[in-house]
């Protein structure tokens, strides 16, 4: 056993191969560019992936959920994994153009007419 | 597909935070007036310091993660609102920073048994111009204050909305998030 390779795998007998989030995100901790918000909306671009591009399993998981529109969240809580990691395995998506955001988020906050039709929902439910 | 109504996904994602101390409700609040999910962060991840090679081998710093109180509402036309529960102490605030970027606004969860577990998050948000309110669960049994008596406590501007709320409700529930959201309108349309 050598604990220093870094292409070492352990396993475990009942869960499998042990990995930590980081190892699924090939030890990129955050993304390169201004982070995805939890709420940012992606879908799938049905693009095939470039010949280089060798993708995870979670990335693949990730694809097939949106090719309707999800949410950072949504994808996190749909495959178990933390933000920041969804967050990585996104970027990299985004990146090679197999995903894209429907529409970037601006940072502002709601305005009041979209707020009140939002209220008048809520009380109808 | 089936006709289920979040079959199409989201169009439009609004955000809604509920911040507040342990054991004061969130979950039950989110989970009273939402669909609930579970959802996890990682707590140390905003402060590893990584050489960001993708080559550099795995990250061996320690790092947990947190659950959250994730709950989401489905509206018309794709419209939806995202609750995140998130605890109230320090450690966790920058897991604000990054949900109250274009949130309507939070909700801060509070209860009269430990009204000083709330002066964090009421700070928080308002040095940051966070439209907030303070909603106080009344557990069975709690002692009640007036509302009066709440707001002097927690010494919020007179313009920032104080009430109580039965989390286990879902009308009241409800009413918590609208009363949020009339109050964001307003911040807003007065700007």
């Amino acid at each position: 056993m050598q604990p220093d390779h870094p292409r070492e795998r352990w396993l475990d007998e009942a869960a499998g191969p042990l990995v930590r989030p980081y190892a699924l995100t090939r030890g990129r901790a955050r993304p390169r560019g201004e982070p995805l918000d939890v709420v940012t909306i992606l879908i799938a671009t049905g693009r095939p992936a470039p010949a280089r591009v060798r993708l995870t399993r979670e990335q693949q998981r990730l694809l097939t959920l949106c090719r309707r529109p999800h949410t950072v969240a949504d994808l996190a809580s749909e495959l178990g994994l933390p933000l920041g990691v969804v967050g990585v395995l996104a970027e990299e998506l985004l990146e090679n153009r197999l995903l894209e955001v429907t529409r970037p988020l601006t940072g502002a906050r709601p305005d009041p007419g979209l707020l009140r039709r939002v209220i008048d929902e809520l009380r109808a439910l | 597909m089936s006709s289920g109504r979040f079959d199409d996904g989201p169009r439009l994602a609004l955000k809604i935070l509920v911040a507040g101390g342990f054991g004061v409700g969130k979950t039950t609040l989110v989970s009273s007036v939402s669909e609930i999910r579970p959802l996890r962060t990682e707590e140390h991840l905003t402060d590893v310091s990584v050489g960001v090679d993708d080559t550099s081998g795995v990250e061996t710093k320690a790092t947990t993660t947190v659950a959250m109180d994730f709950g989401r509402i489905t509206l018309r036309d794709g419209v939806v609102i995202y609750l995140f529960g998130t605890p109230g102490q320090e450690r966790f605030w920058f897991m604000w920073n990054e949900l109250s970027r274009g949130a309507i606004g939070a909700v801060v969860l509070a209860d009269t048994r430990r009204l000083t577990a709330s002066f964090g998050a009421i700070d928080y948000f308002e040095r940051r111009r966070i439209p907030f309110i303070v909603a106080v669960n009344c557990f069975d049994g709690a002692h009640r204050y007036s509302l009066a008596e709440i707001r002097e406590a927690l010494d919020v501007d007179p313009h920032v909305p104080v009430l109580t709320c039965d989390a286990r409700r879902r009308e009241s529930a409800k009413e918590v998030l609208i009363t949020l959201i009339e109050h964001a309108a307003s911040l807003s349309a007065a700007s």
